[in-house]
């Protein structure tokens, strides 16, 4: 069930992906891209990272790519539709893509046999019963508190820089 | 039950997708949805790893990684706004200011 369930998502994936990529129409390409998300936080599930898989429907769904939308109704889209969507380099780019992927995809293959099978680290989830929500939050605030805070500043920096940016002088 | 190595596989295409669209695209909005596409599939290694290693660390960085993704999405569709009430364009190699 899990197996068909994880194919049945990565199909989605990749195909919503490429989508994203290669559509002519921005506004359709945002929405290939709301898609592909989507799918990807039904991974996150099957995963049990159920936090991080609402987390990614809220943020990444809910907010930025809303944001997207928006930018892409403020330019104008008509125009994009007629133009030539690539750049001149396009077929080195995918040469290059290419070779990347292979690249990965035989260091994955061949790194695979290293993997430790046993459960390490300091943060083992012993207990079974134990709420992921409740698990991640202990642990954001007390291993991670430095870098959550760090985050807030980060948020709150890009915040006030993007109202700097989009601000008209007068 | 799937292995970690499945999801490793697919986080490698989907990196890969998000590469090919930041390098070919001209229509800068699109190549920040290809970053994030990137971005996200960092997401999936990290929670692979996690779920792999029964450790919930991956989770957290995850989560950071879902920051910093909102933060650059807020400042580059910033600069993208203010470029194009200036330049009245969107296509990268149209924005060529320092000449290169």
């Amino acid at each position: 069930m899990e197996t068909i369930l994880f194919y049945i998502l990565a199909g989605i994936l990749v195909t919503f992906s490429i989508l994203t990529v290669t559509a002519h129409n921005p506004v359709r390409s945002a929405v290939s891209l709301i898609s592909a998300l989507l799918a990807m936080a039904g991974i996150f599930f099957l995963l049990e990272a159920e936090f991080v898989g609402a987390v990614q429907v809220l943020v990444y769904v809910g907010g930025i790519m809303v944001l997207f939308l928006f930018v892409i109704m403020l330019v104008n889209v008509r125009e994009m539709e007629t133009q030539r969507r690539t750049s001149r380099q396009w077929r080195t780019a995918v040469v290059l893509g290419v070779v990347l992927s292979c690249e990965l995809i035989f260091f994955v293959v061949r790194g695979t046999d290293i993997f430790s099978t046993e459960a390490v680290g300091p943060n083992l989830i012993v207990e079974a019963h134990t709420r992921n929500t409740e698990s991640v939050g202990s642990l954001l605030y007390s291993t991670y508190l430095l870098p959550f805070e760090i985050a807030s500043i980060l948020l709150l920096v890009a915040m006030v820089g993007a109202v700097v940016l989009t601000l008209k002088e007068r | 039950m799937v292995e970690t190595g499945h999801y490793l596989v697919l986080s490698s295409i989907i990196f890969t997708i998000g590469v090919i669209g930041v390098l070919t695209r001209r229509n800068v909005i699109i190549i920040l949805m290809s970053i994030e596409l990137m971005l996200n599939s960092v997401n999936l290694n990290l929670i692979a790893f996690s779920n792999h290693l029964q450790d919930l660390s991956g989770q957290v960085f995850a989560i950071f990684v879902i920051t910093v993704a909102a933060a650059e999405a807020a400042v580059g569709l910033g600069i993208v706004i203010a470029l194009f009430s200036n330049k009245e364009t969107v296509n990268v190699d149209e924005i060529d200011l320092m000449k290169g």
